[in-house]
């Protein structure tokens, strides 16, 4: 079936069967392998993107579901070659080790950061308790999250000029 | 001499504020990973490329009476369905594990464990391949499992391995290390004697990212290239040439991106030899990568050791022996990872951090129904399981005295002036000064606070936990002459190269799973050399672009490869010392050292700097005799000992008197790794160390049922801790150097993994004393807690 969807703000069209996962369809036909996966559950998000501006897992999402929405992958994070706070916080407070659960944890502080631009921490675990990461203990990630909190986008410290520009996704082979 | 003092450690770099050597320090890996521009094993796309899945038992042990595969052939885009018999055909059927046994790829004869490999497809894309597993008609024979390893050397217990001549029982080694005699005496004399049954339940890694390959053979040039999701590139990389019987110059390993290993990834898995077969037969590039339920089912589990322990001490709490008798549940084929003259790997560390008189321990091996592997799991060796026993004894002797966990511990400490210290069992501890750290420890924690908030909430009936733990880990194998796997020494290459312009790539027999090996690796050469450490480009990863090394697990890196970056990096600056001389005109005795140049003794203004250096090298400059015209250098590290990392951890609870939940209230570890390389690397090494302890005492666990059905088979029932279930980590460390490591570093990979469970299960039991409990195996779930709350019997491990 043609699926159609915006996809880091560019629309795709492709083909694919029903039955095709958003991760998959994601990852195999877009070729943006930056949303990974790691269950076969539901339970671990590291797939999780973001569809309208809400977290979802990929994984639990038919591709052909996603079909007239807004997708935002760890792709679009960063913006006009900037940064997101979240994506420097990471870094500052090493969020992150083997880096597999990073970009669900990131999209998901997005989200969380888009309702509640000063969360607790109370509140930072609970966004990303559907979420696990095996390397980092947490700890290290609430502190990324607060790092981008206190330096939302626009403030200097959050301008990063060593971006390279995203590539262009919007081209899919059928 | 004070203008030298105050001149800046690197000039150029200085000038530009660009730290030099060890510190916190961002990570050079982040940049990609932050933008999902990590490069893992599925990412891995070929031209033409096909794809694998793989058909597993159902049955824990069975006969295999037929597979029809001509359903599964006929679904479309299906290119192959690889069965046992198949292999059979390329002497491929069966291979030799990493502890002098052999495994099955795919079945032959019998099933030996639910979830073992049967039949490979290889399909256009991973949903059909799928589809077509379902096609294909397997007709089994069910035989009964042996599950309980206490019932495996039974007389009446079914033979698993039938196909290991003359074999007539399931016993696989005994294993002894220390004293029988010595220690027998000692506890024949002592005043007291404790013992305990205690099982460290079969728990599993569970990397975020699953295991998988991607095999490209070219039947032109002959070439295997192979990407995998391996912690050992070359040791992969020769076992194939062995097995497969590819010449090993036309093997090549890459290990991309690992989205985390913690030991999960350094066996060779059947998956990874059938997507080789999978591309000599159809001539395309194959990938596999299981799911989550292959990777919990039939991947390295970790740990089931059966121990008892017995402790003999004085009355006043003085330890004298240790002894323990072990039986270690390996599953249906010896596959652990273990140099060849340990397979109980180190657990004969579990002397601890105690000055003893004896210590003796026995460790039986035998098979069962499960799934092999073992050893994986951040835990060095059987050193978790180790540290674990004897923790969790000297707490159950505290009690028996009415010592306080902490005291007891301090008075047996081994004493920082007994370094180097031989211990009962054969090992020779580098450095320590424990009571340092533990009193750190204390502070952090407000110790006698803590005990006195405990005894007024015991007074209103509630459950306040305070567990102490003190570890000592033996890690970074070699030395070679006493270490090898399979044959392969236990040493690591590492090659250095300082290009004209003075920057630098250091190769690496090592692979990084998160722990930032681009980073801490470019330090250890910037603090040796002078170089900014993103002036270092660290190359890992690739067999054919980098030394030979035995890889990354048992927390090798720093001690083996950091000991060889340290060395190549001083080999450079030696050479890098001939041409300066050569360059300035002058002696090379005459020239002094600073950071990143050489210039005369007396007269700092003449130097050189490596840059400048490196830039005369490949030049013009008239070098002298036996100097080449390059700043390279390479060499293979082989440790003259282990090192000997140690901490003291103090882990608070509370319990639900309710329902038996145990909540993490607060935990603190202080760490000694020896130098400390990057702090924010070590700090989250130890905190993903602590989140695994917590994980494992409190709701991690491989079991099955008595028909060997696998109950821990998906992140539904096999539980880890999220953000939820674990505190904001407390964290101090103290630094006592290594003597025998070039820069003092101990490693850190696991020490919080091998330390912290015990910490867990000491303060739930601390918590429970108002119902006199001793002891509670892990994990410690609300009905394990809320049993034990009742005086019941508590369920172990297995059936
Ligand atoms: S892959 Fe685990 S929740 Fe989606
Ligand atoms: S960084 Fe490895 S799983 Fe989170």
């Amino acid at each position: 079936m043609k699926i159609t969807m915006t996809v880091n703000g560019d629309s795709v069209t492709s083909e694919a069967e029903p039955r095709v996962l958003l991760v998959h369809f994601l990852r195999d036909v877009l070729g943006l392998t930056g949303t990974h996966w790691g269950c076969d559950t539901s339970n671990c998000g590291l797939c999780a993107v973001l569809m309208d501006g809400v977290p979802v897992k990929s994984c639990t999402v038919l591709a052909a579901m996603a079909s007239g929405h807004e997708i935002r992958t760890v792709e679009g994070l960063a913006t006009g070659g900037t940064l997101d706070p979240v994506q420097q916080g990471f870094m500052e407070e090493h969020g992150l080790q083997c880096g597999f659960c990073t970009p669900g944890m990131m999209l998901t502080a997005r989200a969380l950061l888009d309702k509640n631009p000063d969360p607790d921490e109370d509140t930072i675990r609970e966004a990303i308790s559907g979420q696990i990461c095996r390397c980092t203990g947490y700890a290290t990630i609430v502190r990324s999250i607060k790092w981008a909190a206190a330096h939302p986008a626009g403030s200097s410290q959050a301008e990063t000029p060593a971006e390279t520009p995203a590539e262009e996704t919007a081209e899919v082979p059928a | 001499m004070t203008a030298i003092e105050e001149r800046p450690a690197n000039p150029a770099a200085a000038a530009e504020n660009r730290p030099i050597g060890f510190g916190r320090l961002q990570r050079k890996e982040d940049p990609r990973f932050i933008r999902g521009k990590g490069h893992y094993l599925d990412d891995v796309v070929l031209p033409g490329m096909l794809h694998g899945a793989m058909l597993r038992s159902p049955y824990a042990h069975a006969k295999l009476i037929s597979i029809d595969t001509s359903a599964a052939l006929a679904h479309p885009g299906v290119h192959a369905v690889i069965t046992g018999k198949d292999l059979e055909g390329l002497n491929l059927a069966w291979a030799p594990t990493l502890s002098a046994d052999v495994m099955a790829i795919l079945a032959t004869d019998k099933v030996r464990f639910q979830g073992q490999e049967v039949a490979f497809v290889v399909a256009d894309d991973r949903y059909s391949a799928r589809d077509a597993l379902e096609l294909i008609d397997v007709e089994y024979e069910a035989l009964p499992p042996v599950i309980n390893a206490r019932k495996a050397l039974d007389a009446d217990a079914p033979v698993i391995r039938t196909d290991l001549e003359g074999r007539t029982d399931n016993h696989i080694f005994d294993w002894e290390a220390g004293d029988a005699a010595e220690t027998d005496a000692v506890f024949a004399r002592a005043d007291v004697v404790v013992t305990e049954d205690i099982v460290y339940p079969r728990v599993h890694p569970a990397p975020m990212e699953t295991c998988g390959a991607v095999a490209d053979y070219d039947p032109i040039d002959g070439k295997l290239t192979l990407w995998e999701t391996t912690q050992a590139p070359h040791a992969h990389r020769t076992l194939y040439a062995i097995v497969a019987g590819i010449p090993e110059h036309k093997i090549r390993v890459i290990s991309p991106d690992i989205g985390g290993g913690f030991g999960n990834k350094v066996g060779i898995y059947p998956g990874y030899v059938c997507a080789v077969v999978g591309s000599i037969v159809t001539g395309k590039p194959v990938k596999w990568v299981e799911d989550r339920s292959e990777n919990l089912m039939s991947t390295s589990f970790a740990r089931d050791y059966l121990m008892h322990g017995e402790v003999a001490a004085t009355n006043d709490g003085k330890i004298l022996a240790v002894r323990t008798t072990v039986l270690a549940d390996h599953g249906a084929f010896n596959a652990t990872a273990q140099p060849t003259k340990y397979p109980a790997g180190f657990f004969h560390i579990f002397t601890g951090s105690y000055d003893l008189e004896a210590a003796h321990c026995k460790v039986t091996g035998v098979y069962t129904n499960k799934a092999p592997g073992g050893v994986a799991y951040a835990c060095s060796f059987r050193v978790t399981e180790a540290v674990y026993l004897v923790e969790r004894m000297v707490d159950v002797l505290a009690l028996k005295l009415g010592i306080d966990p902490a005291e007891i511990r301090l008075k047996n400490f081994i004493k920082p002036e007994q370094f180097p210290y031989q211990n009962k069992t054969g090992w020779e501890y580098d450095s320590g000064e424990y009571e340092r750290a533990m009193r750190m420890a204390m502070d952090m924690a407000g110790y006698d606070e803590l005990r006195r908030e405990q005894a007024e909430k015991r007074e209103r009936g509630e459950l306040m936990g305070i567990g102490v733990t003190f570890f000592t880990e033996t890690v970074g194998a070699g030395p070679r002459k006493h270490m090898d796997i399979v044959g392969l020494g236990m040493a690591d290459g590492a090659e250095l190269r300082v290009h004209p312009t003075g920057k630098a790539v250091v190769r690496l027999s090592v692979q990084s799973q998160g722990q930032g090996h681009e980073t801490t690796f470019a330090q250890i050469v910037s603090e040796e050399i002078g170089i900014p450490p993103e002036d270092i480009e660290v190359v890992h990863g690739d067999t054919d672009n980098t030394p030979f090394g035995l890889g990354t697990y048992g927390s090798r890196s720093t001690p083996v490869s950091g000991g060889a970056v340290a060395m190549v990096t001083r080999k450079v600056r030696d050479k890098a010392r001939l041409i300066a001389a050569a360059m300035l005109e002058t002696r090379p005795e005459d020239l002094e050292w600073e950071k990143g140049r050489f210039f005369v003794k007396g007269d700092p203004s003449q130097g050189k700097t490596i840059a400048e250096i490196a830039m005369g090298a490949h030049g013009t400059v008239t070098l002298p005799e036996g100097v080449d015209g390059n700043l390279d250098a390479e060499v293979t590290y082989d440790p003259p000992n282990l090192t000997f990392p140690f901490g003291a951890y103090i882990c608070v609870v509370d319990i639900d008197p309710g329902t038996g939940v145990v909540k993490v209230r607060r935990f603190i570890a202080v760490d000694d790794c020896g130098t400390r390389i990057n702090e924010m690397i070590i700090e989250g090494q130890v905190h993903g160390g602590l989140t695994d302890g917590v994980g494992m005492a409190l709701m991690e666990i491989i079991d099955f049922d008595e028909d060997g059905n696998c109950l821990g088979g998906s992140f539904m029932d096999y539980l880890i801790p999220t953000a939820m279930e674990v505190p904001d980590w407390e964290t101090g460390h103290t630094v006592t150097p290594s003597p025998h490591h070039p820069i003092g570093a101990k490693g850190i990979g696991e020490s919080a993994t091998v330390g912290s469970p015990s910490a867990v299960v000491n303060a739930v039991v601390d918590a429970l004393q108002p119902y006199g409990v001793v002891h509670i195996d892990m994990p410690c779930t609300p009905s394990r807690v809320w049993e034990a709350m009742q005086g019941r019997h508590v369920p172990t491990a297995g059936v």
